[in-house]
């Protein structure tokens, strides 16, 4: 029979911490790499397969419906509709915070609602935590507010957020 | 969509097993899984020896940090000098385990198989969640340091906003299940709450509230599968394993609607062509979908198709999924009231229905005569669907 520990038994025992020197150097490929350039200028780009019409945001160089390459870039707009947001309360270990962070994601233009699938992105959103508890920022169209010129590196923290406009 | 399928073997499950679900077991994941997998045999009749195949269910590596599950759950299932494999899809292991489980049989490889799904949560310091930020996209992703439970606050937010439902509907789920798992023995979080206690429960990430989600926990669950001839001479109630069904959908969940399990669907609908359901929302006398959040469960009864897309709430209020009810959801307390040790979950809910159609599951028993069960878990990026039909 399976014995669970309180807690403070738990606390008798000896804890064997290990932290591992861990590093990762990643690779973005082809569609990320032109995709992460292309929030130094302040554009998103996707990839369009010209036999089904998808278009891939975050870019992709195959169309995993057609198994076939995709066929060329376009760019988006930095312009969508939030399809969801939510207010976090907790950080990623789980300890509490004061301001909650707001996250959802945004269904960029051009596009439709009544895809299915569509170019998205997943990012923070600037409102309210009032805003995402009524749930009038769902359905809001938004726009990117990017770091000045400057500050941009090629990374997603290149938009700051998406604000209501 | 189409399946080409050639099944060799009728397939039986014989025999299950479960150890408590709780936090923090003292048990190591070894001596776990030979709980379960002692307890299966012993129910099945049969001795490790009899055993051609061990199949292994265990999420990934990281949630317990122990790497090499398969290998290292080995001998605790039974699994020394014999076919092994381990399968992992995330949150749907477990039901991948019975599955991968009845392929080894119903292909005609093995007669007798054991099944094993084990996952110990509660050694992560300072919590689990810090571990789960390991399965979003290193570049795309882990820059804007999310927690595991945005998505899935996202996933809710979403099918609340597309069809208009409110937290109080859908914390009559959690109401639900933790009342059914007050019957089950093995449960870790039975209890009698009201909507109030949900609504009024800490504030995750709204619109997720504790109430609303399963809790950390330790445990092991195994099943033995035999092929027919095997089963017929073991026990006069063999469950039938009627239909499989599993399927993954892309990893970008951010440019999909979160407001509909496709993959579920897809995986539902293979198992339904397999098992001849044509109207499952008749044919289905018992149910355990996945429940790691309250929602969950609803957003998965719509995905297959038990319910028509966004009016599950509207059926839980009427009674239709209580235990007494046309299509009982849940009847062990689900992942919210039992507890949510990953891929032995997952087979928890096997091996609940499995339970129910033998006629053994004591308190938890549903009144009516129930005859076509069906289990069901998802995992990964709300990208892997898993779906299992058993019939008595
Ligand atoms: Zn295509």
């Amino acid at each position: 029979m399976v014995t669970p520990l309180k807690e403070n038994e738990l606390k008798e025992h000896v804890i064997i911490s290990y932290k591992p020197n861990a590093k990762y150097a990643y690779t973005a490929g082809q569609a990320q790499s032109k995709y992460l350039m292309g929030f130094k200028e302040g554009k998103i780009y996707g990839r369009k397969c010209n036999k089904c019409g998808k278009i891939y945001v975050p870019p992709r160089m195959y169309c995993d419906e057609c198994f076939r390459p995709t066929d060329e870039w376009i760019e988006v707009k930095d312009e969508g509709i939030v399809m969801t947001a939510v207010a976090s309360f907790i950080s990623w270990t789980r300890e509490r915070l004061k301001e909650p962070e707001i996250v959802g994601v945004i269904r960029l233009l051009p596009s439709n609602d009544r895809d299915f699938v569509y170019p998205g992105i997943f990012h923070r959103i600037c409102t309210t935590y009032e805003e995402v508890k009524n749930m009038n920022i769902i359905g809001k169209k938004v726009k990117a507010i990017w770091r000045s010129k400057e500050e941009r590196k090629g990374s997603i923290e290149d938009i700051q957020c998406f604000k209501v406009i | 969509m189409k399946v080409n399928l050639y099944l060799n073997k009728r397939v039986a499950i014989i025999g299950a097993g479960l150890t408590l679900f709780r936090r923090r077991l003292l048990e190591t994941p070894q001596e776990i899984a030979w709980e379960a997998a002692s307890k299966a045999l012993e129910e099945a009749g049969l001795e490790l020896k009899d055993i051609d195949c061990v199949v292994i269910g265990s999420a990934p590596d990281a949630f317990d940090g122990v790497h090499l599950k398969g290998e290292y759950l080995s001998h605790g299932s039974g699994g020394i000098r014999k076919p092994v494999s381990r399968v992992y899809v995330g949150g749907a292991t477990g039901v991948m385990t019975a599955i991968a489980g009845w392929y080894h049989v119903a292909s005609g490889l093995c007669q007798k198989v054991l099944a094993v799904a084990e996952e110990k949560m509660s050694p992560a310091r300072p919590h689990p969640q810090s571990v789960f930020k390991y399965i979003w996209d290193p570049i795309l992703e882990k820059p804007l340091n999310p927690n595991l439970i945005w998505i899935f606050a996202m996933e809710m937010h979403r099918y609340m906003s597309k069809y208009g439902i409110k937290k109080e509907e859908i914390a009559l789920v959690s109401v639900k299940n933790k009342r059914n798992a007050l019957n089950n023995p093995y449960a870790q979080l039975g209890a009698n709450i009201t909507v109030d206690d949900v609504l009024n429960s800490e504030v995750l990430v709204w619109p997720v509230q504790l109430l609303d989600v399963s809790p950390v926990s330790d445990g092991g669950a195994a099943i033995v599968l035999a092929s027919e001839d095997v089963a017929r001479r073991y026990t006069d109630t063999p469950v039938w394993v009627e239909g499989v069904g599993w399927t993954l959908d892309n990893t970008e969940w951010p440019a999909r609607d979160l407001s509909y399990a496709r993959y579920v669907e897809f995986a539902a609908r293979m198992a339904y062509k397999i098992a001849g359901i044509e109207r499952p929302n008749k044919e289905i006398d018992v149910v355990e979908p996945y429940d790691p959040f309250d929602y969950k469960e609803l957003h998965h009864l719509e995905a297959l198709q038990l319910a028509k897309r966004g009016e599950a709430p509207t059926l839980l209020k009427e009674g239709v999924f209580d235990i007494d009810g046309d299509i009982p959801s849940s009847p062990s307390g689900g992942l919210l009231g039992v507890g949510n040790p990953i891929a032995a979950a997952g087979l928890m809910k096997v091996i609940s229905i499995y339970w129910q159609l033998k006629g053994t599951a004591g308190k938890m028993q549903v009144k009516r005569p129930v005859h076509t069960g069906l289990a069901q878990a998802w995992g990964d990026l709300m990208q892997a669907g898993t779906v299992i039909v058993l019939r008595n």
